[in-house]
């Protein structure tokens, strides 16, 4: 089980995130819309620090962090129980696909390198780029690039993975591909949180949708109740303009 | 007199050449002890941790603010007078602890400038993964930062060579002192200073192809 609750952030005297409270299930598939600076990618990074909350708790599992006295230790432990996926790959440059899904292996869990590379293969496998071990991110396409970039996440075994826009930086191409895998992973049934603008998709996969605006979670429920009845008159007004 | 007398050139090529292994060691081991204490300074300048922060910056401004010379005297003619202990270091460890100090200085900026020059989602990646700040440092962030950074810490060591001449001024025989006795007997001035300035040459445009060929071999990974 994971909650979160009250968790809040201001950038400056802007505030991003207005307490939001959520609770997932284990196994749930949570797909976040919004239109843009709503605060839907703060409310991701927040979750595993990679922007610190100014409040608020976040508690996975037996792991309760409390943002306003979180030690380095306790944001280390919360990201160890988070994969997150990037918007812009982010992968390590000076790694070759298969050395970015090892390094967590070897630096965070710190399995024997054997072990690593074979647990990073059998990813690889998954994501279907075994052919592309060697390769380092400048030689891979968009789509290969994220497909990298979820393996990755998928690396640690994290109870949530927190997928940031993971299609919104990629040619029309290559979204299908990522998609797919994405789809994959959620049919067997990995909690996950995503951000995104593919309605579709959302629909798909989702068993929960939120809608957010203004830093708030103005209206949630499962995808079929969204996105053909929606409540709240912004949502409808999103939509709208969205289709 | 007057015209070059290219055979006591040719002659002092081997008379001078033995020398070359002390000032390629003076800079090597000097390098070496640079190189690792930049990443430090670097480190600590990026991090900005507080004591060592300001005092990192100080020394950065001492070491790059004053002349190598000026330091090299400093360390080995003044140091004695104050610490007794330090009478016993000799002329190279004196010529190579001055290097060290001041190409640590210059190579400190290098490196982080070079450190803030790697993408910022670099980090962000290191820390989604639940790696600490050492782990990203020395695994992702240091080894790209050194593939920016390689062009000037090699001019650096190019300088390093260089400079190790002023170890002459330490009573280190090297080249530079060598030359000089060799001159002070023959009167060759001209001939003996020309053949040191020759093998510098040769040795830093020996270095600079080995540069090149080096950015290449670090581009690679990057490359499409």
């Amino acid at each position: 089980m994971i909650e979160i609750r009250g968790l809040t952030k201001r950038f400056g005297s802007l505030p991003v995130l207005s307490g939001i409270d959520l609770d997932i299930a284990p196994g749930e598939r949570i797909v976040v819309i919004g239109p843009s600076g709503t605060g839907k990618s703060t409310l991701l990074r927040c979750i595993n620090f990679l922007d610190r909350p100014d409040a608020g708790t976040i508690r996975i599992g037996d792991l309760q962090v409390d943002a306003a006295k979180a030690s380095r230790a306790e944001i280390l432990a919360l990201r160890r129980r988070t994969g997150f996926v990037f918007q812009t790959y982010a992968l390590f440059a000076n790694r070759t696909a298969q050395g970015n899904i090892a390094e967590a292996l070897l630096t965070v869990r710190r399995l024997p390198r054997a072990e690593a590379l074979a647990r990073a293969d059998a990813i690889l496998r998954d994501i279907g780029l075994s052919d592309k071990a060697d390769a380092y991110p400048a030689a891979l396409s968009g789509g290969q690039q994220q497909r990298v970039g979820i393996g990755r996440a998928l690396a640690l075994d994290a109870p949530l993975l927190l997928f940031d826009e993971p299609t919104s930086a990629l040619d029309p191409e290559w979204v299908g591909e990522v998609l797919d895998l994405m789809r994959r992973i959620a049919e067997a049934r990995q909690t996950m949180l995503i951000v995104t603008h593919e309605m579709q998709f959302a629909r798909e996969i989702a068993d929960r949708v939120l809608f957010m605006e203004g830093g708030r979670i103005v209206e949630q429920g499962p995808p079929s109740r969204i996105f053909d009845a929606p409540q709240d008159p912004r949502t409808r007004e999103f939509l709208r303009r969205v289709r | 007199m007057g015209a070059l007398d290219l055979d006591y050139m040719l002659g002092l090529v081997p008379v001078l050449l033995r020398y070359l292994p002390l000032t390629l060691g003076m800079a090597a081991a000097a390098m070496v002890l640079a190189l690792i204490l930049a990443v430090i300074l670097a480190v600590v300048r990026v991090l900005r941790l507080p004591l060592l922060d300001p005092l990192v910056q100080l020394f950065v401004s001492f070491f790059r603010g004053t002349p190598l010379l000026v330091q090299l005297f400093l360390f080995y003619y003044g140091l004695p007078q104050l610490v007794p202990a330090f009478a016993a270091i000799t002329g190279v460890q004196a010529a190579i602890a001055g290097l060290t100090l001041h190409f640590a200085a210059y190579m400190a900026e290098s490196l982080r400038g070079a450190i803030l020059g790697v993408d910022r989602s670099q980090w962000e990646a290191t820390q989604a993964i639940g790696m600490t700040q050492g782990q990203a440092l020395r695994r992702i962030i240091l080894p790209q930062a050194a593939r920016i950074a390689a062009p000037s810490l090699l001019n650096s060591f190019i300088d390093m060579i260089k400079g190790t001449s002023l170890a002459f001024t330490l009573g280190v025989t090297e080249m530079m002192g060598a030359a000089q006795k060799e001159a002070a007997g023959s009167f060759r001035y001209f001939e003996a200073f020309l053949l040191v300035a020759v093998i510098y040459w040769v040795v830093t445009e020996a270095l600079a192809a080995l540069q090149r060929r080096l950015e290449i071999r670090l581009n690679r990974a990057f490359a499409r």
